[in-house]
């Protein structure tokens, strides 16, 4: 292989993976409060459309992020109304929350282009790769690594700042500890409904953030189920991270290259159908999985947040 | 002033009737809003979509013919979420029951030039029960064995599934008469399920209806019915009590997985009559709200099903005629699950409102102090 070759694969893949990277900590922070959100793929396509259609219509991609920002808070919120206040079956409601997330997604596709036509095909503002002129000139990582779109960048910042608010500061300890132990965080005078709605929210925000980097720079504009599953990958993701986000850039790296060799391999005229050489992400996620379980399974290691799912009442005993 | 919600002693039986009809209200309600916002009249849209579902003999007769699917996946969902196994591959075990019923009917024949033709149905049903079983076998195996959460593997098998068929009418299988189109070659007579005159209704309805009163008596009336209702209620308990829970998963999920199987097996054999393009339209997703708004329950699901593929229908039907999105039925159905889950809690818990004006006596039922929400 060459360097150049080398190069262009690693940035499809770090392109790739924002979108995943994303969703995978937005759902790392919600599950470590305790909530179980299944609705990352509904959040991440609502994202898109709507962070799409705003950039579209107000020629500023930064409003798209707003909006799509907003979107996701929005749908996380209907989530956290009902697992924690209603005390619903978690599983359940992230499936509805994924169902009505599609279904709205496809409606405002077909609704929120001028005058109420379609949003498919049309072009508007995106991200593009800004090259950081000083390290720029590091060879492989130069044109990979930091050639990257502002948002992009964000994540290595955000994943770093991420750990250290959940390992070494109090908010992110009293977040842990609403996700371990509710009982004793309450105990403690912790907010326990308050800091799982706080945190399903942030959590919507940052997935529906990964949405909006598929519509507004990894494949500008929108077209009907555009994420592809990414929202289910990124479920797998935190399985995978093990709940740590520094971890989760492994697995968004790990599939981020993937849709790189994927990329390559249609482009140098493989004899592989393109289904087969589309199936690799899902059946990927369902080996690295059994892997994964396996191996930490073996290890005695519980990764999971030991509330994950699981309604707190005050006056229940489980 | 304070609100509360307090356990009632037993599940009311009166908010197991009215939650699911005052969630589809709200959700229409709800839906309403959405319509209105991106500039649609809500009552209009509404009042056409009943009736191009349900008004007249066409209407019902297609109706029905999306409730054969919906019923299938939603009584394999149902069985599964019993246990609280979360089957959400039903769309991907229809694809595979549809993949091998076409496999019968179009290659059987010629690999058996002796096969009596009139077996070629019987074969195509079985074989499609069989690949939805396996397909769906596969995450129980990883569930019981490994400990692979369910929900993952179910799902990310569905776009394999999918990407699977679509490879075969794209590729190798498609009809070489077909003029481009995506899809199979038909199927031979042998190999359509009958239909009632003049409707595209087909069998598929009975087998729907059979598969709901056999399941409504094996999970009420069986020792295995009961086994699977412990362990979706306690499954320590059932550990306890010697009730297998890795046997349990795969049999739950080779009947869920088979009837989800059956359901592909009368798309192709009883509406395409090949495998094309739009077997997989999200049945076995819509099977899930089926499935809840149900209350798992088989009479449930057969009823939900007709309402849910009336609703399907009425959104095929709008596009067609007020040139709106067929997603507003999707958005419907995602906004009546989340009612419903809402509304389940006053099954279990009233609502009490504590004006603070005096102190009450202590009630002498279950403590239930707290709990602001």
């Amino acid at each position: 292989m060459t360097i150049a070759l080398i190069t262009s694969i690693l940035w499809v893949t770090i392109r790739a993976g924002t979108s995943l990277l994303y969703a995978t900590v937005g759902e790392i922070l919600t599950e470590r409060a305790g909530i179980l959100n299944l609705g990352v793929e509904g959040i991440m396509i609502v994202g898109a459309v709507t962070g799409f259609a705003a950039a579209f219509h107000t020629k500023q991609v930064w409003v798209g992020v707003g909006v799509a920002m907003l979107a996701g808070a929005a749908m996380a919120s209907i989530h956290a109304f009902l697992s924690v206040s209603l005390r619903a079956e978690q599983v359940v409601s992230g499936l509805a929350l994924t169902i009505f997330g599609t279904g709205l997604a496809n409606y405002l596709g077909q609704r929120l282009g001028p005058n109420g036509t379609p949003l498919v095909g049309m072009v508007g503002p995106k991200f593009t790769p800004i090259s950081l002129s000083d390290l720029a000139e590091i060879p492989v990582l130069g044109k990979s690594v930091f050639n990257q779109d502002i948002l992009t960048y964000a994540t290595y910042l955000l994943v770093p700042l991420l750990w250290f608010f959940l390992n070494r500061t109090r908010p992110g300890l009293h977040l842990r500890a609403v996700g371990e132990n509710p009982q004793t965080a309450d105990a403690m005078g912790v907010n326990v409904a308050g800091i799982r709605y706080l945190y399903t929210i942030v959590g919507g925000m940052l997935i529906a953030l990964g949405g909006a980097h598929l519509s507004l720079a990894y494949t500008p504009g929108w077209t009907e189920g555009l994420t592809a599953g990414r929202g289910w990958i990124a479920v797998a993701l935190v399985i995978f991270a093990t709940w740590d986000p520094v971890r989760a850039v492994v697995g968004a790296i790990l599939f981020g290259g993937i849709n790189a060799v994927q990329f390559r391999m249609q482009a140098a005229g493989t004899t592989i159908p393109a289904a087969f050489l589309n199936m690799l992400p899902y059946a990927f996620t369902i080996v690295v999985l059994v892997l994964i379980t396996w191996w930490e399974g073996i290890r005695k290691r519980v990764g999971a947040p030991a509330a994950l799912g699981l309604p707190y009442a005050r006056e229940e005993k489980r | 002033m304070r609100i509360r919600l307090e356990r009632r002693l037993k599940p009311s039986r009166a908010a197991g009737v009215l939650v699911p009809l005052i969630s589809l209200i709200l959700a229409l309600a709800f839906g309403g809003l959405i319509l209105l916002a991106t500039g649609a009249n809500p009552i209009v849209t509404y009042k056409a979509m009943a009736v191009g579902a349900f008004g007249g003999k066409y209407a019902i007769s297609e109706t029905l013919v999306k409730a054969i699917p919906l019923i299938l996946c939603g009584l394999g969902v149902a069985v599964a979420f019993r246990m609280r196994f979360w089957n959400i591959g039903a769309e991907g075990q229809l694809a595979m029951g549809g993949f091998a019923a076409a496999w019968v009917a179009l290659f059987l024949p010629g690999l058996l030039p002796n096969l009596p033709l009139k077996w070629l149905l019987p074969l195509m049903i079985l074989a499609g029960m069989l690949a939805g079983a396996l397909w769906g076998l596969i995450p129980a195996l990883l569930r019981a064995f490994v400990g692979v959460n369910e929900v993952i593997t179910t799902l990310m098998m569905n776009y394999i599934a999918i990407l699977w068929i679509e490879y075969l009418f794209y590729g190798p299988w498609r009809d070489p008469k077909g003029y481009g189109f995506p899809g199979t070659a038909p199927f031979p007579q042998e190999g359509w399920l009958p239909r009632y005159p003049g409707t595209r209704v087909h069998l598929g309805l009975v087998f729907a209806i059979a598969a709901a009163i056999i399941l409504w008596l094996v999970l009420t009336r069986t020792r295995w019915g009961y086994e699977v209702r412990v362990i979706g209620e306690n499954p320590r308990a059932a550990r306890y009590a010697g009730i297998s829970l890795w046997r349990n998963f795969l049999l739950v999920m080779l009947v869920s997985g088979a009837l989800a199987g059956l359901a592909g097996v009368g798309e192709v054999a009883g509406i395409s009559h090949r495998l094309q393009k739009g077997l997989t339209v999200g049945y076995g997703y819509t099977a899930i709200i089926v499935a809840w708004m149900g209350q798992l329950n088989p009479w449930g699901v057969v009823l939900v099903g007709i309402l849910l593929a009336g609703l399907l229908v009425g959104g095929d039907q709008i596009q067609i005629t007020m040139r709106l999105p067929a997603a507003v039925a999707l958005v419907l159905q995602g906004a009546i699950l989340f009612f419903m889950l809402g509304g389940v809690l006053f099954n279990q818990y009233r609502l009490r409102v504590d004006w603070g004006l005096r102190r009450r006596p202590v009630r002498p039922t279950l403590p239930a102090e707290g709990g602001e929400s």
